[in-house]
């Protein structure tokens, strides 16, 4: 279907950019992480392992990644619980109006990450909505604390931002299924639920995984709400690496750590492309 | 299926109760926002008093907001710019041609989608370094161009598969070389999932925070200048500018919607998943 | 006869064959403001194989699946031994369905989705083996039973779906047009095991279809559906040689609708003219091609020449358009011959012209 010319044109130009402003970079970082920083801030470009020996030795480092992935774990779960049910109400029950809600779902997903983090912080802090709120109905009598500035703040918020990221690629995987498999399954005795358990869920559970991927890998390398609305028991392993681009200036170890991280992000991708091959049965 | 509508069972009773209470979940923050843009008595407290439109007014006066706004509109036009020219031809490589790499190109392509924001940001920091680049809003339009590269190639993917091949044969069959069928044939095909697509980059570069927070030179763009007041304390004026935020993205993702059901006549991030196969 | 009467008594035929297992009254069903089934009532009697023949938006799908559940009719009953079957939800009713389009289950193995339904009723394990085993060897797919259904062909994926159906042992199969998706020669081939299967089973079996041609090779009795409403419900050979409408006629084999008036006992028909028995006034036959032959003249027969203007070879026989002298257009079908030439005789008994109703367009 091609003449060499149009071949060329439509290939070089994107693998060329790609490698430049994509692979390139990932290919300095990989760079970055093996050279120190001396004491002058000067970038020393001798190679050596220490980045990842302090890594590994010091215990901030593997507490905070741990941290991260806690709160990214419960974001995802939390994410899941209210994206599934949606989604399911969405594609089985709603009839003519499942356009109209999943207009309502993306709407928020596009609004400004940053401006729905700062509504939150203004809901939740000591002189917030809820707080006053609370107190107005006399619920309380003095502002809840946990509300803000903690790992609370950091799940709710990030269940927020993500849940409408799990609940796209469930929904496409809900819409996949022809319902005639629900018919038949009805024909054969099983009741909605049994239905739901034995033939709807089994084939959902590609989206499951995508929707899972998305939630846990975007809340681990979050480093906003964490800023915003995690104090000093909610930093995440992002906001170490921008302080380490920022005051701490160790630029190599902040790669290090970038580097770790962005190989957690492939090993995961790459983990939840072999089940959702093994679940796809299309 | 009638009948799982007309016989209310248990089940029928909790599911719109949950989704109606998830949407109340993912729009309280936006309502309280807005609502407490026009509160007199700023950001916290309720009820919300003294209505008011000073904050607005603040606003009207800020010129650092606005020049922001323009950094802002000036890089989402060059990314789009980027991206596009970038992601069609890429969507057209993984359509149709082959070539060595392809497989990795196509997940270097779409990593930026999943990745987050700061590894992206980070490894252009360190690019531009080494190559003694200073930052400023060019640093920050080629990082959002690079990384928005993959909704555009998404989007555009997305509209070949539907595209009928055998227009395009019928094209090369009458006589119109590659060349002519491209722009006669094909790029008309792909009008709707083009524009489609630079409304979505278009918004999400405007709202872009992660990349741009370390590729920033000397000009702010809007999530920034917000980002830099919100460390210095908050303010109602905060509350006025993400409304505004607020009612332009509904109006961009509203139509970026109405174009992709016009494109495919069904909604979806990837539309060859969408597909309800009947039984008759 | 009205149409209702006559399709109530065939309809009814049931209930002195066998006796009736389904009992249909006066079903409706619109969708929208389209009438989809306009008051069907039909018997299926026990261990029959009842096949509703119709076109495209004749209403046999629809027919079909508020049987099996999926639709709720607006008005009428469904009655199955004695009691309600309407009120049910499908889980519940003791019939089961072979999909059009199979619908086995992708993310199950033959084996899994043949004892799907056993193992919702919770059967116990021994049990539930043997009677999977059973039914996969009555359909000949015992060697494929671990194979997922992505890897067999068309008329495999059937073959699973009938045994998934039948391993429950219902009291009514419905079939809706499994054949249809298969090329001609296995179809042919499926058409005569699945009838033979539900002898062998013995229970009724409920087959929608479009295909005239499969409806009178399978079943005891077919029932034709126009627009909603039953046209007639006859065994094949009696829909054939008596239709009971021009509609009758013409969408079961092919045949030749002759307009003519009754005067005296004697129907005339251009220059054909035949001895009746029915009042003076207009009236429509039916008269079959394969009714008309070439011959000489034969007092007993009705007689008349005609030109040939057409001679198509369908293998074992000839259809021939011919044309009388006063411009009747005839299709007459003749064992095969040699290419034939001018004008030649025919002839025809009086008894092979059926009068049929007319049957009107309906909106």
């Amino acid at each position: 279907m091609f003449s060499r010319a149009y071949r060329a044109a439509i290939t070089l130009p994107p693998l060329l950019w790609v490698a430049l402003f994509l692979l390139t970079p990932y290919l300095l970082m990989f760079c970055f992480s093996f050279w120190s920083v001396s004491p002058s801030q000067e970038i020393v470009h001798q190679w050596n392992f220490n980045n990842y020996r302090e890594l590994a030795a010091k215990g901030v480092y593997p507490e905070t990644l741990f941290r991260s992935m806690w709160i990214a774990a419960r974001v995802t779960v939390f994410s899941l619980l209210l994206g599934y049910p949606l989604a399911y109400y969405l594609s089985f029950r709603a009839g003519a109006r499942k356009e109209l809600f999943y207009q309502l779902v993306i709407i928020p997903l596009w609004v400004s990450y940053l401006v729905r983090a700062y509504a939150w912080k203004t809901i939740l802090g000591s002189d917030g909505v809820l707080n006053t709120l609370l107190q107005y109905v006399h619920l309380t009598r003095h502002p809840l604390d946990f509300l803000l500035y903690s790992p609370f703040a950091v799940v709710l918020t990030l269940t927020h931002i993500y849940t409408p990221f799990a609940f796209l690629p469930i929904y496409a995987a809900l819409e996949h299924i022809p319902r005639n498999l629900v018919e038949a399954s009805h024909d054969l005795g099983a009741s909605p639920f049994q239905t739901f358990w034995r033939v709807i869920f089994p084939l959902s559970i590609p989206g499951v995984l995508a929707g899972a991927t998305f939630a846990f890998v975007l809340s681990l390398g979050d480093f906003l709400a964490p800023l915003l609305l995690g104090g000093p028991s909610g930093i995440m392993i992002s906001n170490i690496v921008v302080s380490l681009f920022g005051a701490a200036y160790n630029w190599p170890l902040g790669a290090a750590i970038s580097l770790c991280m962005l190989l957690l992000v492939i090993a995961l991708l790459f983990l939840t492309e072999r089940l959702e091959k093994k679940w796809s049965f299309s | 299926m009638e009948f799982l509508v007309k016989r209310p069972s248990d089940t029928s009773l909790w599911l719109p109760l949950h989704a109606a209470a998830v949407f109340a979940f993912l729009y309280l923050p936006i309502a309280v926002l807005v609502l407490y843009s026009f509160n007199g008595q700023g950001v916290g407290g309720f009820p919300p008093r003294n209505l008011t439109l000073d904050w607005y007014r603040t606003l009207a006066g800020d010129s650092a907001i606005w020049d922001s706004v323009f950094n802002s509109l000036m890089v989402a036009i060059a990314a789009m710019a980027i991206s596009l020219a970038l992601g069609i031809p890429a969507a057209l490589a993984l359509d149709r041609a082959k070539f060595p790499g392809k497989a990795l190109f196509r997940r270097l392509v779409l990593l930026p989608l999943i990745l987050p924001g700061i590894i992206t940001g980070l490894s252009l920091l360190m690019l531009f370094r080494e190559a003694s680049v200073k930052l400023s809003l060019l640093t920050i339009i080629l990082g959002h161009g690079t990384a928005l590269i993959s909704v555009a190639a998404t989007e555009v993917f997305a509209g070949l598969q539907k595209l009928d091949r055998a227009q395009e044969e019928a094209s090369l069959d009458l006589g119109a070389n590659y060349w002519q069928t491209f722009w006669r044939v094909t790029m008309p095909n792909l009008k709707l999932p083009i524009i489609g697509a630079a409304l979505l980059i278009f918004t999400l570069s405007m709202d872009e925070i992660a990349v741009s927070f370390f590729l920033i030179g000397r000009d702010n763009t809007l999530p920034l200048e917000i980002w830099g007041r919100l460390r210095r304390g908050i303010t109602p004026e905060i509350n006025a500018i993400s409304t505004i935020i607020f009612f332009f993205s509904l109006a961009a993702i509203v139509t970026w919607y109405r174009l992709r059901v016009r494109a495919e006549g069904q909604p979806g991030i990837a539309a060859e998943l969408v597909e309800a196969g009947q039984g008759k | 006869m009205t149409t209702t009467t006559q399709s109530v008594i065939g309809a009814k035929s049931a209930q002195a064959a066998g006796g009736s297992l389904l009992d249909i009254r006066n079903i409706a069903k619109s969708f929208g403001s389209n009438p989809v089934l306009r008051d069907i009532s039909l018997d299926v009697a026990e261990g029959e194989f009842l096949t509703i023949l119709g076109e495209s938006g004749s209403g046999k799908t629809t027919l079909l699946r508020v049987i099996a559940g999926f639709e709720q009719a607006d008005s009428g009953e469904l009655w199955m031994s004695g009691e309600r079957l309407d009120r049910l939800p499908p889980y519940r009713r003791r019939v089961n369905t072979v999909f059009q389009n199979y619908a086995l289950f992708p993310h199950l193995s033959v084996e899994e989705n043949v004892g799907y339904g056993l193992r919702v009723a919770k059967s116990p394990a021994a049990e539930l083996a043997s009677r999977v085993q059973q039914a996969l060897a009555m359909v000949k797919m015992s060697a494929f039973s671990k194979s997922k259904p992505s890897k067999i062909s068309g008329g495999q994926q059937q073959r699973v779906a009938l045994a998934r159906a039948l391993v429950n042992r219902p009291r009514l199969l419905l079939l809706d047009e499994p054949l249809s998706a298969l090329d001609a020669n296995l179809r042919r081939q499926m058409q005569i095991e699945l009838k033979s299967l539900q002898r062998e089973v013995g229970i009724s079996f409920l087959f929608v279809t479009h295909d005239q041609e499969e409806a009178m090779v399978m079943s005891d009795r077919i029932a034709l559906l126009r627009n909603g409403e039953l046209e007639q419900v006859a065994s094949p050979r009696e829909i054939y040689s008596r239709p009971a409408t021009a509609y009758t006629a013409q969408f079961i084999g092919h045949t030749n609708l002759l307009r003519a008036d009754v005067k005296d006992r004697t129907a005339r028909c251009h220059s054909l003219t035949w001895p009746v028995s029915l009042p003076d006034g207009p009236a429509l036959f039916s008269l079959r091609p394969e009714n008309i032959r070439l011959a000489p003249d034969q007092s007993n027969q009705v007689s008349f020449r005609g030109a040939i203007r057409n001679q198509a070879f369908h293998g074992a026989t000839e259809l021939l358009q011919i044309e009388c002298a006063d411009g009747l257009v005839l299709s007459v079908r003749i064992p095969a011959s040699a290419r034939l030439q001018g004008n030649l005789s025919f002839q025809f008994s009086a008894s092979d012209a059926v009068p049929v109703r007319e049957s009107p367009e309906k909106s």
